[in-house]
């Protein structure tokens, strides 16, 4: 009794870390596009669908397999990023930041519309690449390998993330051009061109996360949306000063997400958001948030 | 003086419309502009982007809809406690989310937004994914029979005009002179002495209030409440519609009101149907980029420049 137990528990714990490394991606896009453009990207989530769909349709038409599309689908997609920042999100910088999260709002509604009228509103199907196939057994569980490499991919694209920004001279300008920027454009850095490539990367890294996302949630118009609201509560949650920070919160609450659906299935849906109130009322910057 | 000639106009106007159009339809068009000019008080001018006022439509709507069918009160009493439960949700939320500022009191509320939606998704009473069908509409004050399209849609131009009367009051009044001096400079409003998150509080929940209280009305006149009133789809359409008529504009979000559901009604008929959530994307984008000030503030700024 106590076995199976544990074999349900860890059950959850995987598939907790899994929901979680793709939270930590997302939001850790979020925060950098924030750290240096100071809006939230409220494309993310339809860019993440993006990702998966391009992934799965580059395989259905030009034979570009998983492991090619983990190279040109975050290219493609941050190109994306890079054309929605130059020509639409540049224009109204200037004017307050709450219309470019509209403008963003508008042009998830067009990039989700779009994919449900070409795809209708149900899931297609990813094949799990080939060398992943397969599992191993563990004492207390069994672990398919195609999980196992989601999370260990994630985390090593996030920590290299983050210890791009935080120990390289590209990533002392992000972070210079996040405190001053009119000071480091004074000293003759070409800080339009980094801000419209930061966008770029902070979205690529949504691309990323949907080529993982393909093989194991169905690809449909609407799994973007969905994980953007709890990603949203989860940058809440984590508060977005620091990088290293967004991505513990993302993995953490995925945890916390998988613990539930193990002890209080109902609660499942909720409880990133129950949390988050919590978060507001004790510290209300958020857990690695500066200050209110 | 000239205010007062033209809403005189324009209420003669929703007097006689029922004659040349479909009651139900107008009875829409009032609901969700009374619904935007609710979310337009927090953002014209407390300057407060929530994303998450469906819930309050959404709330009013289901509270309508379950005494209707269960509690024997009638419709005006139903839409009260509609009303009230919005408020109280409001408060909650209001109570949240002024903790935080700008960007992330828009992340806030649409968070809290989703967690209510997510427990009248699961809630027993609400019917799930198939919604409260059949509410009835009952007899106002237990007298008036309000099953006849054309008695139901003056019932909610009274609504309406109740609801609108109480922004317009709340905007002119001095409380509203310290949410726009709030709007404009924070810092400046808390230094002469004013709680601020104390003023954003009260605004939230009027606001809240009159969303519930449109929903309340909606249920009555679709005889319906549904989990499209929740979701987040119905809190960016409010956005857009307020957008659109031009923000921080007594009268815009009603236009703006008006312009969505026409064209929503006009898109779902034909073809074209499939492609509402894009066009409604693309009037977004355009809005932001070269229309920010919306109908009305463009007309404003015609008559300004040309007649002055």
């Amino acid at each position: 009794m106590f076995d199976i137990n544990l074999f349900a528990l860890f059950g959850q714990l995987l598939v907790g870390l899994i929901n979680g490394s793709f939270y930590a991606l997302l939001s850790l896009g979020l925060a950098i596009i924030f750290g240096l453009l100071k809006i939230i990207n409220f494309a993310q989530g339809a860019l993440y669908m993006l990702g998966a769909f391009v992934a799965l349709l580059a395989l259905k038409y030009m034979g570009i397999n998983y492991w090619a599309a983990l190279i040109v689908v975050p290219l493609t997609v941050g190109l994306v990023g890079v054309l929605m920042e130059r020509f639409l999100i540049r224009p109204i910088a200037n004017e307050d930041h709450l219309y470019s999260l509209l403008l963003t709002f508008g042009l998830a509604l067009i990039i989700q519309g779009t994919f449900t009228h070409m795809f209708g509103s149900s899931g297609l199907s990813y094949a799990i690449p080939e060398a992943l196939k397969g599992g191993m057994k563990l004492p207390f569980m069994y672990l398919p390998n195609y999980r196992a490499w989601i999370i260990i991919s994630s985390v090593v694209v996030c920590f290299s993330t983050w210890w791009m920004i935080e120990k390289t001279k590209l990533g002392a300008y992000l972070r210079a051009g996040t405190e001053n920027p009119q000071l480091m454009q004074a000293f003759g850095i070409n800080v339009p061109l980094i801000v419209t490539l930061t966008f770029g990367f902070g979205v690529a890294l949504a691309g990323f996360a949907g080529v993982m996302a393909a093989p194991v949630y169905s690809v449909s118009p609407d799994m973007g949306s969905n994980i953007l609201i709890v990603v949203f509560a989860i940058v809440v949650i984590g508060g977005m000063g620091s990088i290293g920070g967004a991505i513990i919160t993302g993995l953490g609450m995925g945890v916390v997400e998988g613990l539930t659906k193990y002890f209080y299935p109902e609660a499942s849906t909720t409880v990133i958001f129950l949390v988050m109130v919590i978060v507001l009322l004790i510290k209300p910057a958020g857990l690695f948030g500066k200050e209110a | 003086m000239n205010n007062w000639k033209l809403n005189l106009f324009l209420l003669v106007l929703a007097l006689a419309a029922p004659m040349a159009l479909y009651p139900v339809f107008l009875a829409k068009v009032l609901c969700f502009a009374l619904f935007a000019c609710a979310f337009n008080l927090l953002l014209g001018f407390a300057g407060l982007l929530s994303f998450g006022h469906a819930a309050f439509l959404g709330t009013g709507g289901y509270v309508t809809g379950y005494l209707m069918m269960n509690s024997g009160l009638t419709p005006e009493l139903a839409i009260l406690a509609g009303t009230i439960s919005g408020g109280l949700l409001g408060a909650i939320f209001g109570k949240l989310a002024v903790k935080r500022e700008g960007i992330y009191f828009a992340m806030v509320t649409l968070a809290l937004a989703q967690l209510v939606f997510f427990i009248y998704l699961q809630a027993p009473f609400t019917n799930g994914e198939d919604g409260m069908q059949g509410v009835p509409r009952g007899e106002l004050f237990g007298l008036i029979d309000l099953s006849d399209n054309f008695v139901m849609y003056y019932f909610v131009l009274a609504i309406f005009v109740l609801g609108y009367w109480i922004i317009n009051r709340t905007v002119h009044s001095p409380f509203g002179q310290i949410l726009k001096a709030i709007r404009e400079n924070e810092d400046r409003a808390v230094s002469l002495g004013y709680n601020v998150d104390q003023y954003k509080l009260i605004a939230f929940i009027i606001s809240a209030a009159l969303a519930a209280l449109a929903g309340s009305t909606k249920t009555l006149v679709f005889e319906l409440a549904s989990l499209t009133d929740v979701h987040w789809h119905m809190s960016g359409e409010v956005i857009l519609m307020t957008l659109v008529g031009g923000v921080g504009t007594i009268f815009g979000p009603v236009l703006g009101a008006g312009f969505i559901i026409t064209m929503q009604n006009y898109l779902s008929g034909g073809e074209m149907g499939n492609y509402i959530h894009i066009i409604m994307g693309a009037v977004f984008v355009v809005c932001v980029l070269s229309f920010r000030s919306g109908i009305v503030g463009q007309f404003m700024k015609f008559k300004r420049d040309n007649f002055n």
